[in-house]
């Protein structure tokens, strides 16, 4: 009821004791495209959906690598994103150069919190209006954090945001927990059904999604289109349902709308993952 | 009234010599593992030689605490180009970037003398050599440290054509092959070890080529 009258500032509190700003801020995250990130004991997923704006134009960049042992995914205005982004780099450097040793995950995501906080209270700044999902690996393990335009950060198992994102999460929660225990290969397949589910029935192919690992004995690296699109083909001919862990075989028999092209393969050989 | 002069330096000079020949298609860089202060050894087993980028190798003598500095700072500015190009940096880039780091403490210099060697852009060898402020200049061969007067005037008749003192210059690169360079640099160091008790113990050369890097070590007088 109130909304309009205590929303024009960052720094006004609604009587309800909300910052309205803040909270717009995070609704431009759910209205950006889609990203996840999923973890295991050793290694860190990150998958987003790539959509241009038109089929004249380029994909938005929404995957960043950050230093070898840390990347990160972002949804929302990308442009913000670039910047935080930059940010971050920027600090791992100089962590580099003093200690000569990785930045630990976990402070630098404090320190990007604490710099959307700044936006939270002055007057004549705003909010950052992105998501950031970043995924990193230190001494304490693998880690993922997600990062709020609000000055909030959570650690995650595996987590989605983004527009269609809570398909992706139910997705997630089903599967959570086995994640720990995965290999790095079911962890990116799993990120890979997991981005399909935000897709709601369109065609998943490496030129909509993008992947990012980092793990132990990985630096963090994108993964290259005809990696993703073999990867993709591998588990859809296979079956709609990820195979769990028996790796029994499925066949490709039940409900699977998304048969790619030539068809006519219905018995799929035994993959062996 | 006569000046009074400083009784403490902040500089201080841990000697050692350093080396670099471009090829065709390759480049040698090479320098003593001898650390020194005054009369005394340090330590027998310091490597000089920095890897800035894929294909740049930056050797250094002079004081060794500038040149770890120059190196670090160097090494942090490769990692911003990469972030913003999606590449390495050429080896001809490299050698800019070194050259405006050393002029930017123009006033309290890098007590280092430095050989930047490496591939450029078409794969041929380049050979960079500065003074301690950065001025540079692209050459065939160079060496740089407390021995370098000992070893330049034996390249320089070695290594005719890419010679700096020939006009007009011939060629940037000695046309000797790979193995020949390599083998002319143990010379090198072996003759100045003789005489120049800074440089000694062992010379450690990178051999920078198409195919990648290669490292090779070859025991030095320890006197």
């Amino acid at each position: 009821m109130f909304r309009n009258q205590y929303d024009t500032d960052v720094t006004t509190w609604s009587p309800a004791g909300r910052l309205f700003q803040v909270e717009y801020a995070m609704e431009a995250v759910k209205q950006g495209s889609a990203a996840i990130g999923l973890r295991s004991k050793t290694h860190v997923v990150l998958a987003c959906v790539n959509k241009a704006n038109s089929e004249l134009s380029s994909h938005q960049k929404k995957i960043f690598k950050v230093d070898d042992h840390i990347g990160v995914a972002i949804a929302g205005l990308t442009a913000d994103g670039r910047v935080l982004s930059r940010y971050m780099r920027s600090e791992c450097i100089n962590y580099g150069y003093t200690y000569e040793s990785p930045l630990p995950v976990g402070r630098l995501v404090v320190q990007l919190a604490d710099k959307a906080q700044v936006c939270t209270q002055r007057s004549w700044k705003r909010p950052y209006g992105v998501g950031l999902l970043v995924a990193g690996l230190d001494e304490s393990g693998a880690h993922l954090y997600y990062n709020c335009p609000s000055g909030n950060y959570f650690e995650y198992q595996a987590f989605a945001i983004g527009s269609r994102s809570q398909a992706a999460k139910t997705y997630l929660e089903r599967k959570f927990e086995k994640f720990t225990e995965s290999s790095r290969d079911d962890l990116v397949k799993d990120a890979l059904f997991a981005i399909r589910e935000t897709l709601q029935g369109e065609k998943l192919t490496s030129a909509v999604c993008t992947i990012a690992v980092v793990g132990v004995g990985e630096a963090f690296n994108i993964l290259d289109q005809k990696t993703v699109q073999a990867l993709i083909n591998e588990f859809e001919i296979s079956g709609e349902e990820a195979p769990a862990d028996e790796s029994a075989p499925e066949q490709s028999g039940g409900a699977a709308p998304d048969q790619s092209g030539a068809a006519a393969e219905e018995e799929a050989a035994p993959m062996d993952i | 009234m006569p000046k009074e002069h400083a009784n403490w330096s902040p500089y201080d000079n841990n000697g050692g010599t350093c080396v670099a020949i471009a090829g065709a298609d390759y480049c040698v860089i090479a320098a003593d593992t001898r650390m020194s202060t005054g009369y005394s050894i340090l330590t027998r087993d310091y490597s000089k030689i920095c890897k800035l980028a894929d294909k740049s190798f930056m050797a250094s003598s002079g004081f060794q605490a500038d040149v770890k500095a120059l190196q670090k700072v160097l090494s942090s500015r490769h990692l911003i180009y990469q972030h913003q190009h999606n590449k390495q940096m050429s080896c001809p880039a490299m050698a800019q970037l070194l050259s405006n780091t050393l002029y930017y403490k123009r006033f309290f210099p890098y007590y280092a003398f430095n050989v930047l060697g490496g591939l450029d852009s078409e794969g041929k060898g380049c050979v960079f050599t500065y003074d301690a402020v950065g001025s540079y200049e692209r050459v065939g061969y160079s060496a740089q440290g407390s021995g370098a007067t000992l070893i330049t005037p034996f390249l320089d008749n070695q290594l005719k054509s890419p010679s700096p003192l020939l006009l007009p210059a011939k060629d940037a690169v000695t046309p000797l092959s790979e193995a020949e360079a390599v083998d002319l640099v143990k010379t090198c160091f072996s003759s100045a070890t003789e005489r120049d008790i800074y440089t000694g113990d062992s010379v450690e050369i990178i051999i920078l080529n198409a195919s990648g890097v290669r490292h090779e070590s070859e025991q030095l007088r320890k006197d």
